[in-house]
This record gives C-alpha cells, structure tokens and sequence, in this order.
C-alpha cells in the first residue's frame, strides 16, 4: 500500500476519487459523442481555454491599463487616486456585456418569433445601465475628494 | 551493467532537476503573478460560496430533469441517463408553484454565480502554469480532473447562459449538452471539494473577515507566504482592498440578480429585469402573458385555426375513440384553476385563470378509469409536439384542458383551440394546440 502510494504519489483513495469521476465523465462523452464528437471537443477544452488565455489576460490587461503602472513598494499611496472610481464600474459593465451579449448583439434570431418580444431595447438599456454605473463612480469620487476628507480616508474602499 | 542502466536515469533526474528548478520566462514563473490579493483565504471565500451555490444550482438541475417525467416513454430529450437518472421519481402536481420557484432559483442563481465563479478561476489562475506541469501520476490525474472541473462549469454555464437567450450555438441540443457537462462537472466537483475541503477550512480560519472589513487598500497586505503556490512571492502595492474586491463580486451578483430576477417574479417587477429575455409582457389583455413558440412560427395558424378542429379521445384497448369539437369542449363542466406557466428558462408568470374541462372528465370518456399516462399530440409536429404525463397529473383536479384564460377565448399564441395546464408542471409540457389525447392503462 505504501510503495503505491509513493510511486502514485498520494493516498489511494485520492486515485479512487478521481478515477470515480472519470467514469462519470466518461460515460457522459459516451452519451453525447455520437451527436457531433469534434464540435463537442472544440468546445469543451475551448470553452476552458478561451476563458484560461483569452478572456482572463484580456481582462486583466484592461484593469492594468486604468490603474496604471504597477508599484512595487507595499506602502504609500496608489498613485492614480481616481483608479477605482473607473474600473469598479468598467468591470460591473463588462459582467453584463458577458453574461447578456447574445441578447445586447442580437445574436439570436430566434428570439422575436419565439417570444414575441422586441428584441431592440437590450443594448440602449444596457449602455443606459453602464452610464449610471459610470455616473456613480464619478459621483463617489467627487464626494470622497471634497476639502475636509483626510488623506487616507480619500483612498478607496 | 548496473552501472550502465543507472546513469542514464542518474543523468535524466538530474536533467528533470535542472527543469524543474528553472521554468521558462513567464506565467511558470510564481514571480510573474503580483497581485497582493491572491491567496488561499481569498480563494476559500469564492469556493464557499460556490460550495453552496453549485450545490443549489445543481439540486433544482435534478428537480427539473425529474420534472420532465424523462423515464415516461418519449419524454427524455438526454438520448437516455441511464444509471444518471437513478433518483427519479414521479413528479408531483403540488405545490402548485414549485417548479415556477425552483427552476427560477436554477437559472438566477446560476446566472448570479457568474462573478463568483471568475473570481474563483482569477484567484487560481498561477495554478494553471504550475512548473513543472506534471510531478507524480497523482498530481498529473489531478490536473485531467481540474481540465473537467473548469471545462465542464464553464461548458455548464455557456449552454445554459446562452440557452436562455435563443441562442442556440452550442454544437447539438440543449438538453443532452447541458446535462452530460453537468453531471461531467458535478462529478469533478465532489472529487475537487472532497480534496480541498481541509485546506478550505483551514485558510478561512487563517483570516478573519472582520479584519478584512476594516482594512483599506492603503493598509492591504498579501497573505502569509503559503504552501499552494497562490500568494505572490514580489506582491506589488494594493490597488483596491480585499473587503474591495469582495464588494466587486458581490456588487456584480447584485448587479445581474437585479436585471434578472424580475422575469421570474412577473407583474411590475418584470420591468426590472433590464437585460433579461423576458423583460416585457407581449401584450396587454387578457392573452397578454409570456409567449413561447408562436403558431406563426412553427406554421399551424391554419390549422388551429381551422372550424373543422376536433379533439380526438383515445382509451382502453375496445373503446372506440370519442370526437369531440370545440362546442362541445365548451359545454362540458367547466372548472377554473389559477396556474402559471414557469419555462425551464427560468422565466414564469404570475398564476393565470384558466378554464377548461378537466383532464379526469376527458379520461372517463375516453372509458378508462386510471390511466397510468396520456399521450398527448399536438397540432405542432417539431420540439414538444408530442409528450407523456403520468396518471397523478392526469386525475389533478387542477389539470385541464384549457379553452379559455382570464375571462377570454385562449388566443392563437396560447393554444387556440385547446390546451393542457397542469399544476407544477414545465411550461413545454402544458402542450399547446391538442388534437389527440390517449388514456393509456
């Protein structure tokens, strides 16, 4: 049981677990391959990389380019004091954009013959949405920057 | 000759040191990643918080699948579960509105989880570029079962996201893709909280949230220096505090449950759900209620307009079958139940009053006393066209035969001539457009 252990490198039941798991993922690609296996392939692993080494480093790349450069000593004030004010509600924005862009693009066009709904409206309420978000900041900002505030209280959250 | 196979290896081991010893410029490197934030206790929050989302999300997942009725003949759109539907049962008719709650905490909940869950893969991401990439069997095993966590939560929320929005891009249907990537998911998931449940515990423990409250981003510091490879060993300086980034999260599911929830709440909380795909009601009157498939759409205007409808009643084996137009349809005794529709898209109405004749009438002229299903036939021969429901659903009180809602003739939309409504049941399942039901013993 140990020399398994060692050559595995952990508890066997860490490989029992997994390989539980594995079963069940397997018979789920056993079930749906037939369908259209390379598609579902493309999409499975893309779905993760596009997330892994699209959309994080994009996203991150952005938020580096409102805070600005980065500063390497713990202490001392940020150096762009209105940072936050702006990438709070650029990020709130960008949520909705991710999670509704089907709706906001109409990418659909499914979805007036099946609802019977308009779908204009989705990305006029959408801006309208990311401009209060916008306004806020710049009010919090506004109001967090007024002569009487001390210093450390105009740092952000 | 000992000698001869042992340096070689001794060589290798001492090439693999030099490997593992000097990753690549970039991500591989642990100083490549400088955010003062990440952390084992900032990653145990998220994972919490998915522990009992996931969890919720995944439970009312199982109550819709059962709610479909998939072990009936006909009725499972999953190319058959199989060993994964091992914990069907027969779905109730009561509460009445449970399945309008449950599947609008599915789809809320899960859109809500959204933040959450890339919070929860930011504050991992080093992990992905761990050098080397593979030490043992063990932890290589681990890494194809974070490919299937990752990949199937978000392969998981893409299909359902853009499901609820008709946009239908995913490479098959709906019903087979999400359900296999959730359970493909869930197993990875179980496997994932049953290796790091500890570790979770242990960090939350190591912070106090307390603390974190009231620390501002000039007095933020990393995480104490941690065995997993999370806190960055060249932090730069906080450009927002962890009770910051907290509030983000929470602000951004905040955020979506408002432009969301209000579709499954009806009335003037619709018109709060700004980004939802059923934000405004078709219509006023009293047809003015949600829409799902249009007769347009699906091309049998005429025919369910036609005067020659009839509804055709089939029953035990030596019954002949009963017609029977719309007239006579209406002067049948007629019952009123107040019921919604709730669609597996989360969306629901408020309880509409509809009247009709009652499903245990039907089933009595048709000559059959307790039928254990029926099979009901559309005017509609694509998608739900045709579906089965149990015998506890039939004998409802509540389960009718729709002629009328709200006061008014169905309209063409909701099912003119006549249309099923049965409590608790899937909005694709209350079949619109009937033209046969058969009593089956």
């Amino acid at each position: 049981m140990r020399r398994l252990s060692q050559s595995y490198g952990a508890h066997p039941a860490h490989l029992v677990s997994l390989l539980a798991s594995f079963v069940v993922a397997g018979y789920a690609a056993f079930r749906l391959l037939p369908q259209d296996a390379l598609g579902l392939a493309v999409w499975f692993v893309g779905t993760a990389i596009v997330h892994d080494l699209v959309l994080l480093p994009a996203y991150a790349a952005v938020d580096r380019l409102v805070h600005g450069p980065r500063v390497d000593r713990p202490e001392g004030p940020p150096k762009r004091l209105w940072a936050n004010y702006v990438r709070v509600p650029l990020a709130l924005s960008g949520l909705l954009l991710l999670v509704y862009f089907p709706a906001i693009l109409r990418l659909s066009s499914g979805f007036e013959p099946t609802t019977t709904l308009s779908s204009d409206g989705y990305l006029w309420r959408w801006l309208a949405i990311t401009a209060v978000l916008f306004a806020l900041g710049g009010l919090a900002y506004v109001i967090r920057q007024r002569p009487g505030r001390s210093r450390g209280a105009s740092v952000p959250t | 000759m000992t000698n001869r196979v042992e340096l070689p290896t001794g060589r290798l081991s001492r090439l693999g040191r030099a490997v593992a010893d000097n990753p690549p410029p970039g991500p591989t490197r642990p100083d490549f990643w400088r955010s003062p934030l990440r952390g084992p206790w900032l990653t145990s929050v998220f994972g919490s918080v998915l522990l009992v989302g996931i969890t919720l999300v995944f439970v009312t997942g199982l109550l819709s699948y059962a709610a479909y009725n998939p072990d009936l003949s006909g009725n499972n759109k999953t190319s058959g579960a199989g060993p994964l539907g091992f914990y069907l049962f027969d779905w109730p008719t009561s509460p009445s509105w449970f399945y309008r709650v449950s599947q609008g905490v599915h789809v809320t909940v899960g859109i809500v989880l959204v933040p959450v869950l890339l919070a929860k893969l930011w504050s991992v991401i080093p992990k992905l570029f761990t050098w080397p990439p593979v030490r043992s069997i063990a932890q290589a095993l681990e890494r194809v079962s974070l490919l299937l966590l990752v990949g199937g939560a978000v392969f998981t929320f893409v299909t359902g996201i853009a499901n609820v929005q008709y946009w239908y891009v995913f490479p098959g249907s709906f019903y087979p893709l999400h359900f296999y990537a959730a359970w493909t998911f869930i197993a990875a998931f179980v496997v994932h909280v049953g290796l790091k449940l500890p570790t979770m515990i242990r960090a939350l423990r190591s912070g106090s949230m307390r603390e974190v409250f009231h620390t501002d981003t000039a007095h933020t510091r990393p995480e104490p220096p941690d065995e997993h490879g999370l806190v960055s060993p060249a932090p730069t300086a906080a450009t927002i505090s962890r009770r910051g980034a907290l509030a983000l999260v929470g602000g951004g599911s905040a955020l979506l449950f408002v432009v969301t929830a209000g579709q499954s709440f009806g009335g003037v909380l619709r018109r709060t759900a700004l980004l939802s795909p059923r934000f405004a009601d078709p219509d006023d009157g009293p047809n003015g209620f949600q829409v799902n498939k249009t007769a347009a759409e699906l091309g049998l205007s005429d025919a369910a307009q036609d005067p020659g409808w009839q509804l055709e009643l089939r029953g035990g084996p030596d019954a002949e079958p009963v017609t029977l137009n719309r007239d006579r349809l209406l002067a049948m005794p007629q019952h009123t139940a107040n019921l919604p529709i709730a669609c597996v898209e989360g969306w629901s109405t408020s309880p509409q009053q509809w009247t009709g004749v009652r499903l245990a009438d039907l089933t009595r002229m048709a000559g059959v006393d307790a039928p254990v299903s029926v099979y009901v036939e559309s005017l509609q021969e694509s998608g739900f066209g045709t579906v089965r429901l149990r015998g506890n659903q039939v004998l409802d009180p509540d389960s009718l035969l729709a002629l009328r809602v709200n006061g008014a003739d169905l309209s063409l939309d909701h099912g003119f001539p006549a249309r099923l409504i049965v409590p608790n049941n899937p909005g694709v399942h209350n079949t619109k457009w009937v033209r046969r039901l058969t009593f089956e013993v």
